[in-house]
């Protein structure tokens, strides 16, 4: 029997492999990070390095949500709570002269924990609409127990005597160090949760993902798992807290608010999820975006807004999304060299072609009676033939504009 | 005469007006093949989603070797040796048929809360998962996607899934359903093959399959058992003719 001669399947990757195209991405785009102090310091600019760090720590906080969104199928809307409650609980002990590593740490550490525990023990309960709903209620809870701190600054904030202290010196106060040490635990987190995704807790994880009632018929309890994942992800979002507080030696309730929690999915969605370099992808270009439109104009967010819905409509896997489809037309293209406008043009035709065969597709399942009964079908397609002639030549009308309209937009852009 | 394995107590349940279970009373003895077969809309799944714990009955027990189950969760009853097929196919799309079973293999041994070693390397799971895909004839697809798989592919590899589960008794919701004849044929091949090894409760529409499968067979009609006996004996009982086979025959 062929099968039996196979032994153990292709499918295990036991043996040290080289790097995936995805690995490959992630260190590329960490040997970038760790060049930019050199950067920042050949033009004399300590703010890029400034953007850097917030970078470097969304992205940590990216991550833990995409252990959420992208292995569990979690979406929290309230995934900032833990960003605030990281920065609050060491600012709190900072503030009572216990501003060193082996307290602040634990503390800012334990308090997400905890935190995760509790809202995550009633809001994983609940699927889709409703874990949004909850997790962005219990956010805006912690939000509004933040500004009413008093003794803590209250609506004001809460500024750190200090930056965190490690064995009594002040390390972290150096700023190349501090860079570095976030860039550090970015990696430690990548690798983290990366192994994490790929372990038998994150198989069942993702299985639950995929269909519930499988898992559960095979004798996972769902409820279990999605807690565990749920503590751990709020516990490294509190570290990225922990090390937000440290960076700007302040927290205040705004660290919580619902509008970060949504920053933080969008980070996530841009990047592309399913992938662990898409989310800390995504969380550089939303802050350096932000950083370059605020100065372009005040009104970036008019601008930042229609790019997001934009990045929604026509390229639905994000940055990742965006480069995996890329690689694919490469590979497919004879492998020619791939030159910047290239790139731009493959971006921008791998969004509209997905976004063409979804509508396809849409149709498709429009017209699914027709399997089912075709005499019914047959009637209704009758009926509707003229209404769906209108509605596809508007359709292609439409989409052949935003095309042209978008390319030229774009290769103008570029020729400047 | 063999004990029963699975005992089922006056269990009623409705949807609101709908009685889809009206005090049925069943056994399932070890090692046998028990079908239940019943015209559409007679409560069969109903009846197998309260055996596996997906529903919830409103009275009466539900008794697996000796121990009250009937409130405990799916996942419970699997661990005490409960595994299930769907009328509709439930598989883990995303995952390649190997993955599949692998993690109904992960399910039983061991713990699953191991948070650093891939899953995906594990050599003993991925053993035992060769091995039940190689009982269904799938192992030359291990590494295809569940969710490309053909329907008879997919229906296979729900077996696969069970068997992997080292299952005491298996729940079969309609396993040809949709199959073609060929399909059919094979499955009622693999079947065969388990027959002895763990009791199983088949629904199954497909006359020809539950004659070639079952020891024994019940038939439900309206959440009512009218009739319960050898394939013989059912298949001359005139109620049972006048209810359901009448129709088919």
């Amino acid at each position: 029997m062929p099968a039996a001669m196979r032994g153990i399947p292709a499918a295990s990757p036991s043996a040290p492999r080289a790097l995936s195209f995805d690995q490959r991405l992630a260190a590329g785009l960490f040997a970038l990070l760790a060049f930019l102090p050199l950067l920042s310091r050949s033009i004399a600019s300590s703010y890029l390095l400034l953007v850097g760090e917030r970078a470097v720590i969304f992205a940590i906080a990216a991550l833990s949500l995409e252990l959420l969104i992208g292995a569990g199928g979690l979406v929290s809307f309230g995934h900032a709570a833990f960003l605030g409650i990281g920065a609050y609980a060491a600012g709190i002990v900072a503030s009572h002269g216990l501003g060193t590593l082996c307290i602040a740490l634990p503390a800012a550490l334990t308090a997400s924990a905890v935190f995760a525990l509790a809202t995550g023990a009633i809001a994983v309960r609940t699927r889709g609409v409703y874990f949004i709903m909850i997790t962005l209620a219990f956010a805006q809870m912690a939000f509004f127990i933040a500004t009413s701190l008093a003794p803590y600054g209250g609506d004001d904030g809460l500024s750190w005597p200090t930056r965190t202290m490690v064995l009594g010196r002040h390390i972290l106060k150096d700023q190349l160090t501090f860079f570095y040490v976030c860039l550090a635990l970015l990696i430690a987190t990548y690798l983290g949760v990366g192994r994490l995704i790929a372990s038998r807790f994150g198989r069942v994880l993702r299985g639950l993902k995929d269909n519930e009632t499988r898992m559960q018929a095979i004798g996972f309890t769902p409820y279990l798992y999605r807690l565990t994942a749920y503590v751990i992800a709020g516990t490294l979002c509190g570290l990225a807290g922990f090390l937000l507080g440290n960076q700007a030696e302040f927290v205040s309730p705004a660290y919580m608010h619902w509008q970060r929690s949504g920053e933080l999915i969008i980070m996530v969605l841009l990047g592309g999820t399913g992938t662990l370099y898409g989310p800390m992808l995504g969380a550089l270009a939303f802050l350096l975006l932000e950083e370059a439109l605020s100065r372009l104009t005040e009104h970036w967010k008019v601008i930042l807004g229609p790019a997001l819905v934009l990045t929604a409509l026509f390229a639905s896997g994000g940055i990742a999304g965006a480069i995996a489809a890329c690689r694919r037309r490469r590979e497919a293209a004879a492998r020619a060299p791939l030159t910047l406008p290239r790139l731009v043009r493959h971006l921008l035709g791998a969004g509209l072609e997905r976004s063409r065969s979804c509508r396809r597709a849409g149709r498709r399942l429009f017209l699914r009676p027709a399997h089912l009964c075709k005499r019914v079908a047959e009637k209704a397609r009758a009926a509707c033939a003229p209404a769906k002639m209108a509605l596809g030549r508007g359709r292609q009308a439409l989409a052949s504009l935003a095309e042209r309209g978008l390319k030229t937009t774009v290769e103008r852009w570029w020729r400047r | 005469m063999k004990r029963a394995v699975l005992k089922l107590e006056a269990l009623s349940k409705s949807f609101g007006a709908l009685r889809v279970a009206e005090a049925i009373g069943l056994e399932v003895l070890a090692g046998e093949t028990h079908a239940i077969i019943g015209p559409n809309g007679a409560g069969k799944t109903s009846l197998i989603n309260q055996i596996s714990g997906a529903l919830a009955p409103d009275r009466g027990r539900i008794v697996f070797e000796d121990r009250d189950v009937t409130r405990m969760s799916v996942a419970a009853r699997a661990h005490l040796g409960f595994a299930r097929s769907f009328q509709i196919t439930q598989v883990l799309p995303h995952f390649s048929a190997l993955e599949n079973v692998a993690l109904a293999v992960q399910a039983r041994s061991g713990s699953s809360f191991r948070f650093w070693q891939a899953a995906a390397g594990e050599a003993a799971l991925n053993r035992a998962a060769v091995r039940s895909l190689d009982s269904v004839e799938l192992a030359a697809r291990a590494d295809t996607p569940a969710g490309a798989l053909s329907h008879g592919e997919k229906r296979r590899l729900e077996i696969a899934i069970a068997l992997a589960q080292a299952p005491k008794l298996l729940l079969l919701d309609e396993p040809m359903a949709g199959a073609g004849i060929e399909e059919t044929q094979r499955l009622v091949a693999t079947l065969k093959t388990l027959k002895g090894r763990c009791t199983i409760l088949l629904v199954e529409h497909d006359m020809q399959a539950v004659f070639a499968l079952a020891d024994r067979i019940s038939v439900l009609v309206a959440g009512r058992i009218i009739a319960s006996g050898e394939p013989q004996a059912v298949r001359a009982n005139p109620t049972v003719r006048a209810a359901y086979l009448g129709e088919a025959t």
